[in-house]
């Protein structure tokens, strides 16, 4: 694979990480993962759907007209979505990526793409849900290893948004190492 | 009494966003300022109410008769792209700097969930407000709830907006500047709210 390839599929784990850099697909990410195994099933959906419209767009993007791109794109990723959660039609990073990267450039680039941030949100939502599960309800993947209830508000809204916060705290304190 | 408990419902209990994490994306995206988030909360009322009276009219009369309710999804979201490129059109020709202000998060309107997620469950699940019995809404009680629904949002945004620009002028510790600390006094504003639960 030369560099330019791997560069492209690699960025999206952290230079480019859809959760912790690009803010994308913040609903998806706050709402699913009360659980290590909920974030994990979310992020490998929400990769599957990527790849898929990542490669048709990229295909069809050079004789769509540019007025009516968006509600070409949007019915091109419903089609895909309409199999699982009808949600991710509108998550933002699969139109994001869309728009972004494979409405410019060629189909095995795109696919790279969609692979690679695919796996950086399932990354970060895995990680996420591990975070509140583990203080939630004292369990990891189903896994109880604490007796007793955990911060039931890790399970609930606004746990989602406090344990994202210190996570991207985290995050941005690697990223600056490396 | 019932569209009140819908109304109250609707902001204050089950807040779209502090409660049900719909449309968090724009949510944190334009809330640096104030002015901006009141423009987008604007827009987002407009979007959401009509787009849920148009995709009521149109499950109801045109999806259910002819038993197509699984085209729901993209039936929906063409209405929303469509009424979204008209609200583009019009602020661009009376507002051209909220225009540039909202930049990509207009057109992102189309992909804010809480639009689609309103649209959608009118229409596909049964509501309980105060001690009624769960009941399909009808379409004045769909449009009141999908208003209410946008204010609360609209509400959750310019609260957030607001606290946003005390923080910037706050000592935060580096690593936390930015969206970090916005995250959690999101979280604590999602805390606040849950005082609102068992009210209807």
């Amino acid at each position: 694979m030369s560099k330019r390839k791997l560069d492209i599929f690699t960025k999206g784990f952290f230079k480019e990480n859809p959760t912790f850099v690009l803010l994308l697909g913040m609903c998806p990410t706050l709402a699913t993962t009360t659980s290590a195994i909920n974030g994990l099933s979310m992020g490998l959906a929400t990769l599957f759907v990527l790849v898929l419209s990542n490669i048709v767009i990229s295909a069809i993007a050079p004789v769509v007209p540019d007025k009516v791109h968006i509600p070409v794109y949007i019915v091109v990723i419903a089609t895909f979505v309409t199999i699982f959660i009808p949600l991710i039609v509108v998550n933002c990073i699969v139109l994001g990526r869309a728009e972004a990267f494979a409405s410019k450039n060629g189909i095995v680039d795109s696919a790279l793409d969609g692979l690679g941030i695919g796996f950086g949100f399932t990354m970060a939502l895995t990680v996420l849900g591990m975070v509140r599960e583990i203080l939630g309800s004292g369990s990891v993947f189903g896994w109880k290893f604490i007796s007793g209830d955990g911060l039931l508000v890790f399970i609930m809204a606004p746990g989602a948004f406090i344990a994202l916060g210190y996570l991207m705290v985290l995050f941005n304190k690697i990223a600056k190492k490396n | 009494m019932e569209y009140f408990l819908i109304i109250i419902s609707a902001i204050f209990v089950n807040n779209v966003m502090l409660a049900q994490f719909l449309g968090t994306c724009p949510f944190l995206g334009v809330s640096n300022k104030l002015s901006t988030a009141t423009g987008m909360s604007g827009a987002v009322v407009f979007v959401i109410t009509l787009a849920t009276l148009v995709t009521y009219l149109i499950n109801k009369y045109l999806l259910v008769p002819f038993g197509l309710t699984f085209l729901q999804t993209i039936a929906f979201i063409l209405v929303i792209a469509t009424l979204v490129q008209m609200v583009e059109i019009v602020l661009k020709k009376i507002s051209p700097s909220l225009y540039q202000a909202l930049g990509i998060f207009l057109p992102l309107i189309t992909t804010n969930c809480a639009v689609l997620g309103v649209a959608l469950s009118v229409v596909t699940k049964e509501f309980t407000f105060g001690g009624g019995a769960a009941h399909m809404l009808n379409l004045g009680e769909s449009v009141v709830y999908a208003f209410a629904t946008a204010i609360g949002y609209g509400m959750a945004l310019i609260i957030f907006a607001g606290l946003r620009e005390h923080l910037e002028l706050n000592d935060v510790p580096k690593q936390f500047k930015g969206v970090p600390i916005a995250l959690i006094t999101c979280g604590i504003l999602a805390m606040a709210f849950m005082g609102f639960s068992g009210l209807v």
